[in-house]
């Protein structure tokens, strides 16, 4: 970061660094750095650690619970984050329901929700996507008839990330369809998974893990009260959410981190070998995609800098989904190549593997590259294709 | 006839569900499906008619090789014919020949050659493996990394130094090991494609003269021959997956709906599709190409090969990922064969150099 940071800045970035030096959990940063699946425990006890000071819902409004920070000061911390390759928050909670029930639910959800949501004690996951409903998701069939005070569910959401830990699901449902436009007939769902009615089923993705799921609704009976705001506005409350999903979307700080990391292990021999940048292709394509990053960076921050000064993100967050996605999916493919043969063992647990250390292959978790690279190409499709993001670009910023 | 009878088998014998059942087997393929290879004489295929095998050259493999890909096939022909395979029938002596080959050649051996070491990234020149003189035998000591088949090979075949500095092409050696000699460990595992490889570790491996192969100090034109072959067999395999890739995804286009309509009637994506559409046709014409002038043996041969390595690997990664991409979150599961076909043209460039160093190579024999 070139940018000058106040005097205040700097103090609350040694405050997150000293924070973070003490308290980061020392067997979850291992994991982080030999590239080992964190398990459920790990994600909710790190999340706790941030709420206990404090830093957990960064973006709420501090009435709720939040920082109460400057954009620049959620930028350092994410920064800081990234630095020591913390594990990224479970979004569904505390990014992407919470800002619906705080701005669009009543009193009583809100207290109802987001104490809970808030200590990591309710884990949530997101109910948008269904097989036949991806990129026009405004196409989804899942119902929700009105049954007296009740809404009886029916349908299936896929692509449900960590599902399998949920206790509860947000979903968009439809609740008419005799309307002008099909999107004024969506409404927004709070579901508790353990209702009758509910089944979720794994599915293994590329790499051979289980990350996402098929979610079932069969005639699942909803109390009217977790309807969100007012039936039929789920669309446009949905299309808020998606936009907070694309600005986290980016992860310049997390590329920025890997990206380093790629340049030491390049720097030095590894197996013995000569060290990879003194091969000019190879560090050309360094420095190339280190130029894409910079300036993605100071993309971001121009972005941050019009929020600040009272403008709402904007399409704008479409932009840097698809570059930010696009950057992580090409560190992932220069991280693999760096590896080279060492990418090709699959290796998903590395602890599970009885060999000496220092004979371990992919030791430092190379192998953990090419998984990471075949796991990632999600990201150009998931929180709306990068065509999608196009088509919103040419049509919001061009005006086409 | 060839390319039809193995295209044929392949619809018929070999769909994907059979293929993850045999590559989720402890073996990491069929057993008894390289049996049928070896009845139907596809295990012949390269050897000359004088050793019992078909005569085949650079055009029958190539045309074998990218119906394999077409399948996804996980017999480990690559290892056994085309590399312990093509070691064995440049420079085994008679006796070698009845003792190895001919069981390979039957189906009744499992072999491979060894050709990475940890330190040598592409470089199959770079060898720090040594074998030392002891009487009548050679003593061997080192590493190898990535050997295709390596856990389960009867037969290694180990380039080793035998004199020379750790990059010289002079002073190595290749070395028959039988697979149950002492001294030599292995650790097996799981490839990212489907296959099975393993890491080997030699400590004091007594192997007698018998096991050398061709003259001592003089194995590297063979081994980089050998390496050649494999490159140019692994293109033609990618050219199989990456044109399967191609034709489902145009395939799925047509039957994906959203918006009301099949996704194939969007303008920006037929035109990435008839992008990866000549992707592949540049691709299958450097192919082409290259195995003309290999079956010639003609000196631009090694040249060719490089680029048509360059090409698979740069147009393969564009023709997966549109692939990948166009299939939405269908192609990263593990269920929809177009992940798989991803995952073995992503290993195949980083075997026998990737792109960059093809590139590489491809300006050096300008000179």
């Amino acid at each position: 970061m070139n940018i000058d940071l106040t005097a205040e800045e700097l103090a609350f970035r040694d405050e997150v660094r000293q924070f973070l030096a003490e308290k980061y959990p020392e067997d979850i940063r291992r994991k982080r750095i030999e590239g080992i699946p964190l398990e459920k425990d790990d994600m909710v006890r790190w999340q706790k650690v941030l709420n206990e000071q404090g830093w957990f819902a960064v973006n709420w409004p501090v009435e709720y619970g939040g920082t109460g920070w400057t954009p620049i000061q959620k930028y350092l911390f994410a920064i800081e984050l990234a630095e020591v390759n913390a594990p990224p928050i479970v979004a569904f909670g505390v990014k992407m329901v919470a800002p619906i029930i705080y701005t669009f639910g009543n009193e009583e959800q809100k207290q109802r929700f987001l104490p809970d949501i808030l200590a990591s004690n309710v884990w949530w996951c997101q109910g948008y996507s269904e097989p036949g409903s991806g990129s026009d998701l405004a196409s989804l069939s899942m119902r929700a008839d009105r049954d007296g005070d009740h809404y009886i569910v029916n349908g299936t959401k896929t692509w449900t990330t960590l599902g399998q830990y949920a206790d509860w699901i947000f979903c968009l449902v439809r609740t008419s369809s005799d309307v002008a436009r099909r999107q004024e007939g969506i409404s927004f769902l709070l579901i508790d998974m353990t209702t009758p009615g509910v089944s979720v089923n794994p599915i293994i993705t590329i790499e051979g893990d289980h990350e996402v799921n098929e979610v079932h609704f069969d005639n699942v009976s909803v109390p009217v009260e977790n309807l969100v705001g007012e039936e039929g506005k789920g669309w446009t409350y949905g299309k808020v959410l998606l936009q907070h999903e694309r600005t986290n979307i980016a992860g310049v700080a997390n590329s920025q981190y890997r990206l380093a990391r790629l340049k030491e292990k390049c720097a030095q021999s590894v197996h013995g070998g000569e060290p990879l940048i003194n091969d000019r292709n190879f560090a050309r394509k360094i420095a190339a995609l280190e130029i894409e990053l910079k300036a993605l960076e100071y993309t971001e921050l121009r972005t941050l800098a019009s929020v600040a000064v009272g403008n709402a993100p904007g399409p704008e967050s479409s932009f840097l989904k698809i570059r930010g996605t696009e950057i992580q999916q090409s560190l992932d493919a220069l991280m693999m190549e760096a590896a080279g043969y060492f990418a090709l063992p699959y290796v998903p647990n590395q602890y599970d593997f009885d060999f000496p250390v220092e004979d371990r292959i992919g030791y430092g978790s190379e192998t953990a590259t090419s998984l990471r690279y075949f796991n990632n190409r999600k990201a150009s499709i998931y929180g709306g294709s990068n065509e999608i993001q196009k088509n919103i670009i040419a049509k919001h910023v061009l005006g086409l | 006839m060839l390319a039809d009878s193995v295209s044929r088998f392949i619809d018929a014998d070999y769909d994907f569900e059979r293929r993850q059942k045999f590559a989720a087997s402890d073996s990491g393929y069929s057993e008894s499906m390289w049996q049928t290879f070896a009845e139907l004489g596809w295990t012949a295929v390269p050897f000359a008619e004088s050793d019992g095998g078909l005569d085949g050259g650079p055009i029958e493999l190539m045309l074998m090789m990218e119906q394999f890909g077409r399948g996804l096939v996980v017999e480990p022909y690559l290892a056994n014919i085309v590399l312990a395979g093509g070691i064995l029938r440049r420079i085994a002596d008679d006796a070698q020949k009845a003792r190895w080959m001919q069981p390979l050649i039957e189906g009744e051996l499992q072999a491979t050659l060894a050709f990475a070491e940890p330190q040598n990234r592409f470089d199959v020149a770079n060898v720090m493996t040594t074998a030392r003189k002891d009487g009548e035998c050679y003593l061997l000591n080192g590493k190898k990394s990535f050997v295709l088949n390596g856990d389960r090979a009867g037969l290694i075949i180990v380039p080793a130094r035998t004199s020379g500095d750790q990059r010289d092409e002079a002073g190595i050696s290749l070395f028959a090991v039988p697979g149950d000699t002492d001294g030599l460990s292995r650790q097996g595992y799981a490839t990212v494609d489907g296959l099975r490889a393993a890491e080997l570790a030699l400590n004091d491996v007594r192997v007698t003269a018998e096991c050398l192969l061709g003259q001592e100090d003089d194995g590297f034109a063979t081994l980089a021959s050998v390496v050649d072959e494999a490159t140019l067999a692994v293109s033609a395999e990618a050219m199989g997956i990456m044109q399967k890739m191609h034709d489902k995804t145009v395939e799925y286009t047509k039957s994906r709906v959203q918006f009301g309509v099949p996704i194939s009637s969007f303008q920006a994506l037929q035109h990435r599709m008839v992008d990866t559409l000549m992707l592949c046709e540049q691709s299958r014409s450097l192919l082409y190409w290259s195995v003309m002038l290999a079956d010639a043996a003609d000196p631009q041969a090694k040249k060719a090969i490089s680029a048509l390595k360059y090409q698979v690997g740069t147009a393969g990664a564009k023709v997966a990922q549109e692939a990948v991409q166009l299939h939405g979150g269908m192609g990263v599961t593990w269920d929809l064969d177009i992940a798989h076909y991803f995952k073995r043209i992503t290993a195949i460039d980083l075997m026998f150099g990737n792109s960059d160093h093809h590139l590489d190579r491809f300006i050096a024999s300008e000179a």
